[in-house]
């Protein structure tokens, strides 16, 4: 089993402020904006997004801006998948009704937890306008979905797994890649969009 | 977990997990949309042998928030009344795919010989059979419990019940434990968490072997009140026809000696919360000023009754297959 | 002359022997030199052709349970030669007519002598007395007598009873069931039916009725029989009795010596009799009582029910259970711990049985009395499958266990209506000489 890693934490670091950049540059500015992470990995992410934004703006309050949504109920594998529990949607200043909304994750794959997210999105509000940022764009879409923002593109094999590592939840920040396993034994980390 | 027949099936980490799903089903009555799509293209059949119109529209509203297209079939009126048996009803809702069955019957066992006699293939729910158990009252009292525990709102959206259990907590359950399915559910289900139970009753309505029950036993809840700090107070309703069976000799004394009247609600700790299956016997088994004291969560549990039959509905109907690795969300 | 030879049984008593038939009756070996027909009982055991006290074989009125014919075929099947068939029949057996018609029907099923139990009461109504005399006066000769199925409660009917039967050295057979402390019961109560919410059949229901009873009979000087005893305090009562010299005998069934009130957290049906299945201690007592002689006979109470009446919920399940098939391996088993020899078994479902019935013709393998036998293989584990039961009921609670002992033949009157494990041909009643003995 091969793994490297193909971006270490600075440069996940890098990859972050950049696209806090670029969604301010999109955005004009902080108003309006509120950043929700999609559970597990992209929950932490969108709190270091709006960090990221609440040091090149200091107007905008990093708390005020980050959240976390649910996709779980808006999944289309829930029969046929294992058991899942909900994790909790938190919602910053309590609606996204007319706001901004960028849906942060880790891993962009096949595209159906945006598909997911953007359902659950629409059950609980109308936002303005809904954006994409992922730390990695993986291909192998199945959904015509594309991302607005992107860490960084790493061009994978359908056999490969791509994990991302978060310090919040890992200990470490790291996204790797690992071969196909001969063993076929899947191990613990994180894998992209399987959740 | 196929079917919830019981609570003294469910482990604790189980029976958090189902609260915790519940704390997010109760923020879909927030949303926009009111329903979330998980059940979409399946049916819930509602098999009421038994009259209880406050279950049965608990549950259809849980099964049509998640979507679910709901079949309530009630006996009054229908086949069985007519001499059709539980089998035959079961096999008939089994052929018309049925994904899964909410049962009240009023014969204990019923619920649990529907899953296991073969009869039909589907997750099966006891919303109370007989003097057995009402596993989904249990779990709506466990739900209200731990918001009341961690001071939160007792219904409605609130953050922070998460994860937890009802460690330490005391809770008083007064009344007919003898007939009382929810006194079952909830001996079993408050224990798994951490809960202390003392039933207080008076000896004819304590089943015999009671004793070998996990929980504490008091006939005189004067002294019960006196002795224990308690977090909650559960007031069961009692039939008053059973004065006729020698329960107890007039209702008159039963609300004397076990009812929650104004002066006991007055010596309870100021932080316990009432509780009360409903409907309410007033004057009866609950004095006016404890069902109308702003510590009575009486309408809590019946707000969450809903988020928590959303929630086991969720957890039976979907992700059964037991063949999928990890690796499903990548395909 | 008609000639049976059974060559090199094992006799109850250990020893091996031959057994001769000759036109229906035991006889001795020298006389039957050149036999009709020759069995060969190496390896199997000999016992007297088993009693049953308590049997429904539904004849009249539930035809579609169980009918006499079906009935006594299940008896060949497990052994008996002799079933006492309840009076809870529709119409009851309260009459002469009824029980005559029964009686008559067992012999021309002619697969075990099927005796009539009369009811005590006029419709099993326990108000007044059913006419006890024309019953024991009638073809039938009945001499026991019980309501089962539901109990004498009243004390003074309870009484008259015990005292008039004494005319004709009759029994009164009781289910001690009290019944205002039983309304609604649904299984034993205690700490198990406390957890499943069933109505509690409390044990004191059937000891205070006991306690009544032999009381009673004390007083009144006659001769008691206690049916299907399921509780320790219930065996306490009766060797107390007998200590005393009242003339009680008590039988047990072999569920109750093998099955406890757990089984009933299946809420599966076939667990729900009455009396209820009791506690493990419960059936601790029981098997040290039928071992100690305090219970004096295995009775089945074989109580068939069509399958719709079980394949219900538990609530709405008729009580009962079959046993017939499956006695004698089950009380085999059941009694395994108590160094209960082969003579214990001839002697609880044989001897003792045929004695308080006064079946002169059943209960012994002495020259000159009825043929009537079992040969068994006690080393023979098979698994019960009561689809391939010669009842009509499928409600037997042993299926799916394995049980070491296999009833091989059973001879009525010298007619093999059992004959290596499938039934033979049935005994006319013109070739039995000695029945009506």
């Amino acid at each position: 089993m091969k793994q490297r890693t193909v971006l270490d934490g600075p440069e996940i670091h890098r990859a972050l402020t950049r696209i806090a950049h670029e969604v301010l540059e999109a955005n004009k500015g902080p108003e309006g904006l509120v950043l929700l992470g999609i559970p597990t990995r992209g929950v932490p992410l969108a709190a270091r997004l709006a960090e990221a934004i609440a040091r090149i703006e200091p107007s905008a309050d990093a708390s005020a801006l980050a959240g976390a949504l649910d996709i779980t109920m808006h999944r289309d594998d829930l029969r046929s998948g294992r058991l899942r529990s909900a994790e909790p949607t938190r919602i910053p200043g309590g609606t996204i009704d007319g706001r901004t909304v960028v849906l942060v994750d880790d891993v962009l794959f096949s595209g159906r937890s945006v598909r997911a997210a953007l359902d659950a999105v629409s059950a609980i509000g109308r936002p303005e306008a809904v954006r994409l940022a992922v730390l990695v764009d993986r291909g192998h879409r199945r959904l015509p979905i594309r991302a607005d923002h992107v860490g960084k593109n790493i061009p994978s094999a359908l056999d490969e797994r791509v994990g991302v590592l978060v310090q919040e939840i890992d200990g470490a920040d790291a996204v790797t890649i690992t071969g196909p396993d001969p063993d076929g034994a899947a191990d613990g980390s994180a894998q992209g969009e399987s959740r | 977990m196929k079917h919830l027949l019981s609570t003294a099936d469910l482990s604790r980490t189980e029976a958090i997990d189902l609260l915790d799903t519940a704390e997010e089903m109760s923020l879909v009555s927030t949303q926009e949309v009111k329903k979330l799509p998980v059940l979409r293209g399946l049916t819930v059949v509602n098999l009421f042998f038994e009259d209880s119109t406050r279950t049965r529209i608990s549950f259809e509203a849980a099964a049509k928030r998640l979507s679910a297209d709901v079949i309530t079939f009630s006996a009054k009126g229908s086949s069985v009344s007519k001499g059709e048996s539980l089998q035959d009803t079961a096999q008939t809702l089994s052929a018309m795919g049925a994904d899964g069955v909410v049962i009240r019957h009023s014969g204990s066992g019923a619920p649990h010989r529907l899953a296991t006699s073969g009869w039909i293939d589907a997750p099966v729910v006891n919303a109370g059979d007989g003097t057995h158990e009402h596993p989904t009252q249990a779990l709506l009292d466990a739900f209200t419990l731990r918001r009341v525990l961690a001071g939160l709102p007792a219904s409605g959206p609130a953050d922070g019940a998460r994860g937890l259990g009802l460690d330490g907590a005391v809770v008083g359950i007064v009344g007919d434990i003898l007939h009382s399915r929810v006194a079952r559910s909830n001996v079993h289900l408050l224990t798994t968490l951490g809960a202390r139970v003392v039933l207080i009753a008076p000896p004819t309505l304590l089943p015999i072997g009671a004793d070998s029950w996990d929980c504490d036993i008091a006939y005189d809840l004067d002294e019960a009140i006196a002795e224990h700090s308690f977090d909650a107070l559960m007031m069961l309703r009692v039939q008053q026809e059973r004065m006729q069976q020698a329960f107890f000799p007039t209702a008159r004394e039963y609300a004397r000696r076990w009812g929650l009247t104004d002066l006991r609600v007055r010596a309870l700790p100021s932080h316990c919360a009432i509780m009360h299956p409903g409907p309410m016997n007033r004057g009866f088994e609950i004095g006016a000023a404890a069902a109308d004291s702003p510590r009575a969560v009486v309408l809590d549990q019946v707000a969450n009754g809903v988020s928590v039959r959303m929630s086991v509905l969720y957890r039976l109907l979907t992700g059964q297959s037991a063949a999928t690795g990890g690796r499903e969300g990548q395909s | 002359m008609n000639s049976t030879l059974i060559r090199a049984a094992r006799m109850p008593d250990g020893t091996r022997a031959d057994i001769a038939i000759v036109d229906g009756v035991f006889a001795d070996p020298a006389d039957a030199a050149s036999p009709s027909t020759v069995v060969d009982a190496d390896g199997l055991l000999a016992l007297p052709g088993l009693v049953d006290m308590h049997t429904h074989l539904r004849e009249p009125g539930r035809e579609d349970a169980e009918t006499i014919l079906t009935g006594s075929r299940a008896a060949a099947a497990g052994g008996y030669t002799a079933v006492h068939a309840m009076a809870n029949t529709s119409p009851v057996a309260d009459t002469a007519g009824v029980v005559e018609q029964v009686h008559r029907l067992g012999r021309a099923a002619g697969f075990t002598q099927v005796v009539p139990v009369g009811a005590v009461t006029v419709g099993l109504a326990g108000s007044t007395l059913a006419e006890l005399g024309a019953m024991a006066d009638s073809e039938a000769r009945v001499r026991m007598f019980s309501d089962d199925g539901h109990c004498v409660w009243d004390p003074l009917v309870m009484r008259r009873a015990l005292e008039y039967v004494k005319a004709f050295d009759g029994i009164i057979a009781q289910h001690a069931q009290e019944p205002r402390l039983t309304e609604g019961a649904q299984m034993n109560e205690g700490a198990v039916s406390a957890q499943l919410g069933l109505p509690g059949w409390p044990a004191v229901a059937e000891e205070s009725i006991i306690a009544r009873d032999v009381l009673l009979a004390e007083h009144v000087g006659s001769r008691l029989h206690v049916c299907h005893v399921s509780t320790a305090g219930s065996v306490e009562l009766i060797r107390w009795a007998k200590a005393r010299g009242i003339r009680v005998t008590a039988e047990v069934t072999p569920h109750h010596l093998l099955l406890t009130d757990e089984e009933v957290r299946s809420y599966d049906p076939v667990f729900k009799v009455n009396p209820p299945l009791r506690t493990d201690e419960d059936v601790r007592a029981l098997r040290a009582a039928l071992a100690d002689g305090t219970i004096d006979v295995v009775g089945t109470d074989h109580a068939p029910h069509p399958a719709e009446h079980k394949c219900v919920e538990w609530t709405a399940a008729a009580m009962g259970m079959v046993g017939m098939e499956t006695a004698l391996p089950v009380v085999a088993h059941a009694m395994a711990d108590h160094d209960f020899s082969a003579a214990d078994l001839a002697r609880v479902m044989s001897a003792r049985p045929a004695q308080i019935a006064g079946l002169a013709h059943h209960g012994s393998l002495e020259i000159g009395t009825g043929a009537n036998l079992v040969l068994v293989d006690p080393d023979a584990a098979h698994t019960v499958d009561p689809d391939a039961h010669a009842t009509m009921g499928r409600n037997n609670p042993f299926r799916g266990r394995t049980l070491g002992t296999r009833i091989v033949d059973t001879f009525l009157f010298g007619r093999r209506v059992y004959a290596s494990g499938a039934l033979g041909t049935p005994l006319e009643f013109a070739e039995a000489g000695p029945w009506n003995d």
